[in-house]
């Protein structure tokens, strides 16, 4: 590899995790660089989404570890990793639903906050600086991301489109250095899916953060990623170029089978 | 219809945030000011329930409402904060310092059943409280030689800096005190981070994890803060009464507190002063309502729970956002008359989530 090791972001190392008697990823191997938008594809059960919940530690691996600037991230607890600047958004969208755009953004920065309980009890200048802090980081994120409308509305209220969207600013309020997006344009419409690759680009050039994401359309994929990891039954398939991962025998072979399989249903038909 | 022009960030740290609230609620606080002054005795007692209850409310209101953690116990911290009050100012521990130390002794217990929490959820805690409140009613009958048993035990007049506060009109002003001060914390709380950790908690807690938001910590901070709050108002309770036994503390308060945040609102301070209002007016009402009653209904001992259970219920099925959220609509349809639409708060059915924690 021509990157030195202070290039590396995070490092996953041979990590194997086991439910019961499946193996949902077995081995897997990749390195994230500084500055770069990597993107894991694979079609589903690949062991995409997993890989996601062993970096925010929701659960624990069988095997292998995640390597975090050189640190182990295995050993932190879930709470932590925010505040080591990983932030996430969810496949489905978990978004608090009973509260405000406003507010949902406003706990994205609750690992910035400079007040404690009785600081918070009373009032004091210092949570209310912190408030303030809070709010600007809120309002620069509404501002990128077009959100002004629905600053004020409850989240239960709001369309499908506009929900991911909050939930990609709720992340970016956390002031990341590395974002996890899970299917950032799952559900969404092709032009919603157009100002989600123009955000993705915008994150990495504009504000610097690296992304892992994991993506389903190969357009959106090939237009904003540097790198793609292609896997399968939690296996890597190939890794690359979105063109050389594109044009793998075995990438295409797990998408749409083998030649020999699509003969046999040619003559079937 | 109004608009609210904002220029600042600072206008919405305010505690009222509309042009026109803050008159409003400084009437309200004259009005409050002086009603000993025109209104009977029995109106101020009646009164000074509403504000001890009110305060048991924002306890569960902030536990239940906001952190989303289900209690049917809260009636024991209710009595842990009395008997503490009662014990501690009978071994001559002025009024404040006792006070302090008896909702700090409830915030303790609260601590020790917001342990469980971390483990269990839902309709489980909801269970585990039940069973505490059943164990704090016991200890206090049989824990003879500190609370009396069964027999009860009695509570002075507080003294405050020399005088002793035994008319209905001093003892209504202590705890309008006592309420005012809980309001302005628990609101306070609630535009900070650690009342938004909360609501996080309360909505999705993977999504607050991932949000560096520490459950545990915050959860038994919610249990501690929870308890404290009732515990304050057990504390003005036993004084209140001048007598204290361990059956007022059972599984019927524990209900009514229920009842109290359920039909004033999950999820809003209002909520609770309009909760613990309909709490004191209701056995009122059924009062009058028994003159018209058939005998054979306004003599059956059960009436009161009969009709807070229908009351209950209904409120579940037909307004689940209590009286406040009932208010809000009413506001809602003046403000914007005549363009109130039919759904206009009606909830969206949620989305499949992901993965949840266990």
């Amino acid at each position: 590899m021509s990157h030195s090791q202070s290039d590396t972001l995070l490092s996953v190392r041979e990590l194997t995790v086991r439910f019961g008697g499946v193996l949902a990823l077995d081995g897997v191997s990749f390195d994230v660089r500084r500055g770069e938008v990597f993107t894991l594809i694979g079609p589903n059960g690949a062991g995409k989404t997993t890989v996601f919940n062993l970096i925010s530690r929701i659960y624990p691996p069988t095997g292998g570890e995640i390597l975090w600037l050189g640190e182990p991230l295995t050993r932190m607890p879930p709470h932590a990793i925010a505040a080591q600047g990983i932030a996430r958004t969810f496949q489905n969208i978990e978004l608090f639903e009973h509260a405000t755009v406003l507010q949902n953004l406003l706990i994205g920065h609750h690992t910035h906050r400079a007040a404690g309980f009785w600081a918070d009890l009373l009032f004091t200048p210092a949570a209310r600086r912190s408030a303030l802090a809070a709010r600007r980081k809120a309002e620069e994120m509404i501002e990128l991301l077009d959100l002004q409308a629905h600053r004020d509305a409850l989240v239960a209220g709001l369309p499908y489109g506009v929900r991911k969207v909050v939930e990609l600013a709720r992340a970016l309020c956390s002031g990341p250095r590395l974002l996890l997006l899970d299917e950032p344009s799952s559900g969404l419409n092709v032009e919603e899916t157009e100002d989600m690759a123009w955000w993705i680009r915008d994150i990495r050039s504009e504000l610097g953060i690296t992304v892992l994401m994991v993506e389903h359309d190969m357009s959106l994929v090939s237009r904003v990623s540097d790198r793609v990891l292609a896997m399968n039954q939690g296996q890597v398939l190939a890794q690359g170029t979105p063109a050389e991962v594109q044009a793998h025998a075995g990438v295409i072979e797990a998408y749409l089978g083998t030649v020999d399989d699509v003969a046999s249903l040619r003559r079937a038909a | 219809m109004r608009f609210l022009f904002k220029t600042d960030y600072r206008q919405d740290l305010r505690l009222a945030r509309q042009p026109g609230q803050r008159l409003w609620y400084a009437l309200l606080l004259a009005c409050l000011l002086v009603a000993p002054g025109w209104a009977g005795s029995y109106w101020i007692a009646q009164l000074g329930f509403v504000l001890v209850y009110a305060i048991a409310g924002l306890g569960l209101m902030v536990l239940s409402g906001y952190t989303g953690l289900l209690s049917i116990g809260h009636a024991a911290f209710l009595g842990v904060g009395a008997y503490a009050q009662a014990w501690l100012t009978s071994r001559g521990v002025p009024f404040v310092p006792a006070l302090l130390l008896s909702a700090a002794l409830s915030a303790l217990a609260g601590v020790v059943v917001g342990l469980p929490a971390l483990r269990v959820k839902g309709i489980y805690l909801a269970i585990a409280t039940l069973a505490f409140g059943f164990i704090v009613e016991e200890v206090l009958a049989r824990w003879e030689s500190v609370t009396g048993g069964n027999a009860g035990l009695a509570v002075g007049a507080p003294q405050v800096a020399g005088y002793t506060l035994d008319s209905p009109a001093a003892f209504y002003y202590l705890s309008l005190a006592v309420c005012v001060l809980a309001t302005l914390g628990v609101l306070n709380l609630l535009r900070g981070a650690t009342g938004r950790a909360f609501i996080a908690i309360r909505d999705s807690e993977i999504s607050a994890q991932s949000m560096g938001i520490h459950l545990a910590r915050y959860k038994t901070l919610s249990f501690a803060l929870s308890a404290a709050l009732v515990g304050l108002a057990g504390a003005l309770y036993a004084h209140k009464l001048r007598y204290i036994s361990p059956e007022q503390f059972g599984i019927g308060q524990s209900v009514d507190l229920l009842l109290l945040v359920v039909v004033g609102g999950l999820g809003s301070v209002h909520g609770a002063f309009l909760g613990a209002a309909f709490l004191i007016v209701m056995p009122q009402l059924i009062v009058l309502a028994k003159d018209w009653l058939p005998p054979a209904v306004a003599q059956a001992s059960g009436l009161q729970a009969l009709v807070y259970g229908l009351v209950l219920m209904a409120f579940v099925l037909f307004e689940p956002m209590g009286l406040y959220g009932r208010w809000c609509k009413v506001r809602t349809y003046l403000e914007l008359f005549p363009f109130y639409r039919q759904g206009m708060f009606r909830r969206q059915k949620a989305f499949q989530r992901s993965e949840r924690l266990k």
